[in-house]
């Protein structure tokens, strides 16, 4: 590919600006014929969908700022003045609001897309490892913001949550208060979370670029999961792919369009239109959506669950296990590279393991209901045994099946399954490179 | 242990406390409340509005029985005007109520009319009154309560077909009609310990209910005439309450029917668009 020669610009202040700073070589090179390979699927556009719905969150969340006052008297108001009385203050909350579903939707679309088609192999490790990392940023970003209108859930999630730091042996209880600014959640709590919610995002676009430039260096993965064989293997990014992320943002923004004018409160809970009161506790306390996996591994872990009690319980109390275990769960994906011990990338060709991942997902979808679900049975055992699976599938499972495991044979080449003995296409395939 | 255990301790032993005289509504399975009947709303659905009269009635129920003890701290008089009321209209409700300004220029607060950029005079100057009057129970602020009590339909399955079906938080309004309407039951039903000054409603979670019924057959004298049956009254209360809760809803949908449209003939053309583009691409 000719990818990263400097294209000749018609437009001469571009050319006078290229030559000194070469950002249109470089958008020319990473998105015009940055060479893509030409059988990805539709489940190849969440990447893209993300940085979208990222910089939504960020515009919506600079204007939402403008009017809002970080101050636990007055914050609740603050949002209810902006849903009332800001021109279309409505619309960029629940765009706002609405938006961090679907942020995390997408992310864990793209996540099983990695998840099942290998893109976390080698050479692709840090890539993934770095996606982990914005997951976690998201997570923190989310919970924050979750705090700041001041809600019943708001209050009381952030209460739980920061808690949960108290585990931490000799130190935790110190930590929490440093946390809180105070002996409970409560006016430093609001402001340094506005203060950390508005800085998290751009840490977050800061790990995105990481991400994209770490993209950039391995190329993307494909469905097979074969490494790209030559030209006749790929199409330059625009505009195939331009078109192709298009259609996929379209269908994208009609969903997320339906949620903001026709649903917007069906992710939320209704509590959160309760101003927050330290002295009435709501009757159960449950995060986000996007949370409940996490809050169901966390609850699974209770003095009298014998896999506590027969492992844990001499070394540490149930709180601790519990929010190790949460946090564990996302330390166990960073580690994927290594604990899948199998050469094949895509799952397509993993007879067994294609099973697994499978099991996984209805697993986290499993362990997302209980997580909503109030603590008793049999909801409790659902979760801990659901917890359980979740470690055994990827830190035990996971490279059993990579050893055992007889792949399905792979094919040649991305152009062989359609070509039938590939690599005779490169003409048409190359041909659209267009204008710079 | 730390402060940070103990001062949860003491606000799950409060909220045990508040649990236990009514305050809180505690939904466990073992006080699980009845679901309410299931009314038709105008506001719901891709084109629902407001059904001016009712809420106009209900603004009616509100100020001459809610009002006594709730208040509506998130309106302002001014907002009146969209239930269809003129600025004259909304200029004289708004003063037939006082309101505490100032300070004038001897340094003296002193009451006045409210005016349209009001916001609803409460019927309490604060939280601590409010309980007092009304033997320590909080009558909540109504702003909201179309939407703070939308806790759905029942199941994981039925909110999702009442989501699509756009039915917002009328589940809200369910609750609020059903509460005002048939919820309370006299003699409470076996088993129900009540404390003093307390009333069973079955919509009620946990049953326990800290405020008497409300609302009587011809209570309020409908200005249109309407007949003022418990029902009638419930359900224009719980429309002025949907309104008052969310007042963009309109603007809302409106909007959102044009840019579903926009994005759906859009959506289709980035599709022909991308057929074209990958045409010639055997993939």
């Amino acid at each position: 590919m000719s990818s990263h020669s400097a294209p000749s610009f018609k437009n001469p202040v571009v050319r006078w600006v290229d030559s000194r700073l070469p950002v249109f070589s470089y958008m020319h090179a990473e998105y015009g014929t940055f060479p893509m390979p030409k059988n990805l699927n539709y489940f190849w556009n969440f990447g893209a969908l993300a940085m979208v719905v990222l910089i939504t969150m960020i515009l919506t969340g600079i204007m939402l700022a403008m009017q809002y006052t970080a101050h636990i008297d007055l914050a609740f108001d603050s949002v209810e003045r902006i849903m009332r009385d800001v021109n279309f203050g409505w619309l960029l909350r629940y765009v706002h609001m609405n938006g961090a579903s679907m942020f995390f939707i997408v992310v864990y679309i793209h996540m099983f897309r990695g998840l099942y088609y290998g893109s976390f192999k080698q050479p692709r490790e840090l890539l993934w490892i770095l996606g982990v990392v914005i997951l976690v940023l998201m997570m923190g970003t989310a919970f924050m913001g979750y705090v700041l209108p001041w809600g019943q859930m708001s209050f009381w999630g952030a209460t739980v949550i920061t808690n949960l730091f108290s585990a931490i042996p000799l130190v935790g209880d110190s930590i929490v208060t440093w946390l809180w600014g105070g002996f409970s959640v409560d006016n430093p709590t609001l402001n340094r979370f506005f203060a950390l919610h508005y800085l998290f995002p751009f840490l977050i676009l800061g790990v995105v670029m990481l991400h994209v430039v770490a993209l950039h260096v391995t190329k993307s993965n494909n469905p097979t999961g074969i490494d790209v064989r030559g030209p006749q293997d790929t199409v330059p990014f625009h505009p195939y792919f331009t078109a192709k992320d298009s259609v996929g943002l379209g269908v994208f923004l009609l969903i997320f369009a339906f949620f903001v004018f026709f649903a917007p409160n069906y992710m939320g809970h209704p509590d959160n239109y309760i101003q927050a009161d330290p002295l009435v506790t709501p009757a159960h306390i449950v995060p986000e959506w996007y949370f409940l996996p996490y809050y169901a591994i966390l609850r699974s872990f209770t003095d009298d669950w014998w896999f506590f009690s027969w492992f844990l319980s001499w070394i540490m109390d149930a709180k601790l296990a519990g929010v190790l275990a949460m946090f564990g769960s996302l330390i166990v994906l960073a580690l994927l590279p290594w604990l899948d011990t199998s050469k094949v990338r895509s799952n397509r060709y993993r007879p067994m393991n294609k099973w697994l991942v499978i099991a996984l997902v209805i697993d986290f979808i499993i362990l997302g209901w209980v997580g909503g679900k109030p603590a008793e049975e049999p909801y409790v055992a659902i979760a801990q045994w659901s917890t359980l699976f979740y470690f055994f599938a990827l830190l035990v499972l996971t490279p059993l099946i990579g050893w055992i495991e007889r792949p399905r044979p792979l094919p040649a080449s991305i152009s062989e399954p359609v070509l039938k003995g590939g690599g005779s296409a490169a003409g048409a395939t190359t041909a659209k490179m267009e204008k710079s | 242990m730390g402060i940070a255990v103990k001062s949860v301790r003491l606000t799950v032993a409060i909220a045990a406390l508040a649990g236990a005289v009514g305050l809180a509504s505690p939904a466990t399975a073992a006080g699980k409340a009845a679901y309410p009947e299931q009314m038709e709303w105008s506001w719901t659905g891709p084109f629902g509005t407001f059904d001016r009269a009712s809420a106009q009635r209900g603004l009616q129920v509100y100020t001459q029985v809610c009002s006594s003890c709730h208040g509506m701290d998130q309106l302002y008089y001014r907002n009146l005007t969209d239930l269809g009321y003129t600025d004259d209209q909304v200029k004289e409700f708004a003063a037939q109520f006082e309101v505490q300004d100032g300070p004038d220029s001897f340094g003296e607060m002193y009451m006045r009319p409210a005016e349209p950029s009001d916001p609803f005079v409460n019927p309490f100057p604060n939280q601590a009154a409010a309980r007092s009057a009304n033997g320590g129970a909080y009558p909540a602020d109504l702003s909201l309560i179309a939407k703070n009590r939308a806790h759905g339909f029942g199941s994981i399955g039925a909110n999702f077909l009442a989501m699509l079906q756009i039915k917002g938080s009328s589940s809200g309004a369910d609750y609020l009609h059903g509460l005002l309407s048939d919820g309370y039951v006299d003699p409470a039903p076996e088993g129900v310990d009540l404390m003093p000054g307390q009333w069973y409603n079955k919509y009620m979670a946990g049953g326990a209910i800290a405020m008497p019924p409300p609302i009587y057959p011809d209570g309020v004298e409908y200005e249109d005439g309407t007949e003022a049956t418990v029902s009638q009254q419930a359900y224009d209360v719980a429309t002025f309450l949907a309104w008052a809760a969310e007042p963009r809803l309109e603007e809302r949908k409106e909007t959102g029917v044009k840019v579903l449209l926009f994005l759906a003939i859009f959506t289709g053309l980035l599709i022909a668009v991308k057929r074209r583009t990958w045409a010639d691409v055997k993939h």
